[in-house]
């Protein structure tokens, strides 16, 4: 079997990913698929950690479960936001989203 | 472990509330909306009285209820009855802004999101701490976002929501290796297994770092305080009123359980970094306060501040300092809503929230003046008002704690903070304006909500005997 150390791996280097991706990209759109990317890191090591602990007990499962259906929350209200801020400033860069400040 | 429906009694009311509301929004005539604000304050106080009457647990160690999901305590009773005030407060205040009042929707959020912080306050388990931290960010993402037509209301809305979703991923998989590491996602057989010995406390350590990024998203710390000042300066003022207050008070009360009560690693691994975070945000936020031009500006770094000298009695790690912070929560809640409360009922009339429109408002509203006046000293920490012996408790944990040096960095802060609230305070009662014979008409309903925190902001900094005993009472069964 491959050992558990390996998906943990995985995970975190998606999590390292996803997390360049928020801090680095400009486009909203973009930082918000860098969220979901963490939060795939985390679904990853949730599964991982249940399968390689006890199977029946399902706490991980049901952990995941509950990430996903509040990840895609998230991501709706986000991009109704995002839409609202689109149609006010015809614009979805973060750096130009500058009218609050100090 | 059993269902236990009378602990529940709030989270269950205030999803029959919700419910309520989005159906009389959809009956109700449009020239009829404007009852909203007054119904759902009214309900809101109704659940409050509910709670205060048949939801109090025994005085104690509290127990885990629903399956290990939730803790019924003293603490979890103390901070739903602060989310429910602030949540009525914030409805009455809405009384009057033009694009929320006859909203229904607007409200369902709003008592949704009191949902999620009643949920917050009484979590005992990751999966039930992460659902109830997200019921009550995602509604506020909304609710600062709402003045669809207002530039710097989406931009606000956008910013609160990246930010949030940022940290609470960051958060989510600080949970995930801890669940890994303990093989349990239940709070308090998590230090169960640590008093086993078995967890590796080094990555304890990164998880709670991890985790903290969340939790100090929620209240505002440095480092993770950047949205702060522009989510307060864009949102719809009332909404700013609850984010300073009950979401801020939700967050420290996840802190405290989860750090004091169930965290397995003991306080003298994590209070340095406490503390520092607590020193960090004080300065920085009193610093960058001392600059501002806009009311709601200032007031977000001193609610920066704030969160910094609250953070104090963590760092104690102390039955004093749990005892400090639900203080501190209380007090500042009323003391903040009735700044807010100025500021709002003032846009509503002038329109602007410029520190220099303030001119002369003494002379135009002696009352509104005043209101601010003891707002203010009692955040600046003035006696006999509540803001003074709620800084005393938390420098005092403090030095209990061997922390000298958090308790002087706490005083000098505190000086420094002084100033920027007499400076709003010189403008208000020292400078002159055209506009000073203008009327300036105040709503009963505001004024009511004004004269019941005012009356609170002095009532507990003078009668200290029962909040001060409940609180320590809770903070000794989060132990």
């Amino acid at each position: 079997m491959i050992p558990l150390s390996w998906y943990l791996v995985w995970a975190a280097a998606l999590f390292a990913v996803g997390l360049f991706g928020v801090l680095a990209r400009k486009n909203i759109i973009a930082i918000l698929m860098g969220v979901e990317l963490m939060l795939n890191a985390v679904n990853i090591n949730l599964v991982a950690f249940w399968r390689y602990l006890d199977v029946r007990d399902i706490t991980g499962h049901a952990f995941a479960l509950m990430v996903f259906a509040v990840a895609a929350a998230e991501v709706a209200v986000g991009l109704a936001l995002v839409i609202s801020l689109y149609r006010r400033r015809q614009t979805v860069a973060a750096d130009e989203v500058d009218l609050l400040k100090w | 472990m059993g269902a236990n429906y009378l602990a529940i009694l709030p989270e269950i009311s205030l999803a029959v509330l919700a419910a309520l509301l989005i159906l009389i929004d959809l009956r109700l005539k449009p020239e009829r909306k404007h009852i909203l604000p007054g119904l759902t304050a009214g309900g809101l106080l109704l659940v409050l009285v509910a709670t205060l009457l048949f939801a109090r647990p025994a005085a104690g160690a509290g127990e885990s209820i629903w399956g290990g999901m939730l803790r019924h305590d003293l603490a979890a009773y103390i901070f739903r009855i602060i989310f429910l005030f602030g949540a009525a407060a914030t409805a009455i205040l809405t009384q009057g802004w033009k694009t929320v009042e006859r909203r229904g929707e607007f409200y369902v959020l709003l008592v949704l999101s009191t949902l999620g912080m009643t949920l917050m306050a009484a979590s005992a388990d990751l999966i039930m701490l992460f659902l109830a931290i997200e019921t009550a960010s995602i509604p506020l993402y909304v609710m600062a976002g709402f003045m669809t037509s207002d530039d710097k209301s989406t931009e606000a809305g956008v910013k609160y929501l990246l930010f949030g979703a940022a940290t609470s991923a960051v958060m989510l998989y600080g949970f995930s290796l801890l669940y890994g590491f303990a093989g349990t996602t239940d709070l308090y057989e998590l230090s169960a297994a640590a008093a086993a010995g078995d967890l590796p406390v080094l990555g304890l350590a990164g998880v709670l770092v991890l985790a903290l990024a969340g939790f100090g998203f929620k209240v505002a710390v440095v480092p993770f305080h950047f949205w702060a000042p522009d989510v307060y300066e864009g949102a719809p003022t009332p909404v700013t009123a609850f984010l300073s207050t009950a979401s801020k008070a939700a967050g420290f009360a996840v802190i405290l359980r989860f750090l004091l009560a169930a965290y397995p690693l003991e306080v003298a691994n994590w209070g340095g970094l406490v503390a520092v975070m607590a020193v960090v945000s004080m300065t920085v936020g009193n610093a960058a306060a001392l600059a501002q031009k806009n009311i709601k500006r200032l007031l977000a770094y001193s609610s920066i501040a704030h969160a910094g000298y609250i953070l104090m009695g963590i760092a104690a790690g102390t039955v004093l300092g749990a005892t400090g912070v639900v203080y501190y929560l209380a007090v500042y809640l009323v003391t903040n809503m009735a700044a807010f409360a100025v500021v709002i009922i003032f846009f509503n009339v002038v329109g602007s929230d410029d520190i220099a429109s303030y001119a002369g408002l003494s002379r135009r509203h002696q009352g509104l003046a005043f209101a601010m006046l003891v707002a203010f000293l009692s955040l600046a920490g003035v006696p006999p008002l509540g803001g003074f012996f709620a800084k005393i408790l938390v420098f005092a944990a403090a030095v209990e704690a061997n922390l000298v040096w958090l308790a002087i960095a706490g005083v000098l802060n505190a000086i420094l903070g002084l100033y920027y609230y007499l400076m709003v305070l010189k403008v208000i009662y020292l400078d002159r304006s055209e506009d000073e014979s203008k009327p300036l008409p105040v709503r009963r309903s505001h004024m009511a909500v004004l004269v019941v925190c005012l009356v609170l902001v002095l009532v507990l900094g003078t009668v200290l005997g029962p909040l001060y005993d409940w609180s320590t009472i809770a903070a000794g069964g989060l132990f």
